[in-house]
């Protein structure tokens, strides 16, 4: 479904476009299964109208939104984005959406409230990989992700509900996912239900499966590893085949410098 | 049909000569049809990824057919099939290369730092190369002349066959971001397999162990 929507040019990129075709094809959201190809074949059975996204927690006003609140509360802008895998390849999307921080100050964070807790829709009958666990790669669903409050309401983080001026396909997400450029991939959560404002730090899906290879924090940074295969560097999956020279350097934050002054004091190999 | 398993099939030369011919077809012209849908763009969106799993999945796949051709000799009233053990180990060693060079050409782009690095640090892929190595030791001995000059060292040298499984495997699991996922079932695939011989691969340890001494 066709959207409305502003074009946001300052925080867009002008690089090449992964094509819409490759976005939506090569996906991984292991409640559909592992292999980068079964979300699309198996995401069509997701129900995501009706859908509640409730924002609770540390909150003064907690808001419940349903399907058409998600496209009309907020005005919907274009922002064109870097995303980096984790795996170490990385595409070039537009997405449609409004800026977490609208929602936030909306539901009126209260001053206890220090991180943000999301939620992935729970629904075995629609989602094979919550269903089995040899499907879902062995993952404790529902799947949960979370960023410090600041990180949160930073006017580059995003609640998207489309791609390519559409409305969301379900293997990317729909209707609304999370958007964070500068964090690899697996911090951007999909199929949102729920957001929690909290005073502790909260537990993430991937942190939980493997601390040692995955951090709370999941900054896209070239100088710390992956134990299993370096970071350096990334394969950006645009328009090129299989002799594409697609193989580029990794920047910092993914070239996203203005959130540097986030982590100002902080060890960022120690808090990976 | 009673009749006809009982008395042992002996295949002719042309039926051999016809089979080996179409192992090659099929097996060399699978390999190729899935590089040409690379180099045409029709893998999905990453080519790459796409030839790497194949390549890779179909090498674990050749090296249970050809651990299985000896024990269906065996079983089967037709031990002539032996006569295919052979080209399938040496298609098992031509897929795991293909596997390897697809991720130097394709994967790293010849980024030979980036592959020194990664070949000296990352231990899931130096057990793939070890693995790589002794197909490839293998192969290079696998001809009838070499074979009748080895004598019985021949044999120990290729019964490393049986470290190779688990290498493999182990390369296979280890490459995986989560543990429960497809390679659990090759594990146990590869214990069906490997158990009915597990007299053959102690027996070996020992005579390997003995002839240190």
């Amino acid at each position: 479904k066709p959207l409305d929507f502003s074009k946001k040019p300052e925080f867009s990129t002008n690089a090449t476009q992964t094509p819409y075709e490759k976005v939506s094809s090569f996906n991984n959201f292991y409640e559909f299964g592992t292999d980068k190809d079964d979300p699309s074949k198996y995401a069509d059975k997701l129900t995501y109208d009706p859908w509640q996204l409730k924002i609770d927690g540390l909150v003064e006003k907690p808001i419940t939104l349903d399907y058409n609140d998600l496209l009309n509360t907020f005005a919907l802008e274009e922002r064109i984005y870097r995303l980096r895998c984790v795996e170490a390849w990385s595409m070039v999307i537009p997405w449609t959406g409004f800026e977490l921080a609208k929602l936030l100050k909306q539901a009126k964070p209260l001053s206890k409230a220090k991180y943000v807790a999301f939620e992935t829709l729970y629904r075995p009958d629609e989602m094979r990989g919550q269903r089995s666990r040899f499907v879902g790669g062995g993952v404790e669903y529902p799947y949960v992700e979370g960023l410090r409050l600041d990180e949160a309401m930073h006017p580059l983080t995003l609640m998207s509900v489309g791609l390519y001026g559409k409305t969301l396909p379900p293997q990317n997400g729909a209707p609304i996912r999370l958007v964070v450029p500068w964090k690899y991939g697996f911090k951007s959560i999909k199929s949102v239900v729920r957001i929690t404002l909290t005073d502790k730090e909260p537990p993430t899906t991937w942190n939980r499966l493997a601390a040692n290879e995955y951090g709370f924090y999941a900054n896209v940074n070239p100088e710390v590893d992956h134990p299993r295969w370096s970071q350096a560097s990334e394969r950006r999956i645009d328009t090129g085949g299989l002799f594409a020279r697609n193989r580029i350097d990794t920047k910092m934050f993914n070239g996203y410098q203005e959130v540097a002054p986030l982590y100002q004091d902080m060890n960022l190999s120690r808090f990976y | 049909m009673r009749r006809l398993l009982a008395r042992p099939a002996r295949l002719t030369r042309a039926q051999i000569l016809t089979g080996k011919t179409l192992v090659h077809l099929i097996l060399a012209g699978l390999l190729t049809f899935q590089f040409f849908l690379g180099a045409s763009n029709q893998l999905g969106a990453d080519p790459v990824e796409a030839l790497i799993n194949f390549t890779g999945l179909n090498a674990v796949h050749l090296l249970f057919i050809t651990l299985l051709v000896s024990p269906a000799a065996r079983h089967l009233p037709c031990g002539d099939i032996m006569r295919y053990r052979r080209l399938l180990g040496i298609y098992t060693f031509v897929y795991a290369l293909s596997h390897l060079l697809v991720y130097i050409l394709f994967e790293l782009q010849q980024d030979w730092s980036l592959l020194a690095s990664e070949i000296t640090e990352r231990p899931y892929i130096i057990v793939g190369l070890c693995a790589l190595l002794i197909l490839t030791a293998l192969t290079v001995t696998s001809f009838e002349s070499l074979r009748k000059k080895m004598g019985r060292r021949w044999q120990s040298l290729h019964n490393l066959i049986y470290i190779c499984m688990p290498l493999v495997l182990l390369h296979y699991s280890w490459s995986q971001k989560t543990i429960i996922a497809e390679p659990l079932v090759y594990w146990a695939l590869a214990a069906l397999v490997l158990l009915p011989r597990k007299d053959k691969i102690r027996s070996w340890f020992a005579f390997s162990k003995t002839r240190r001494r």
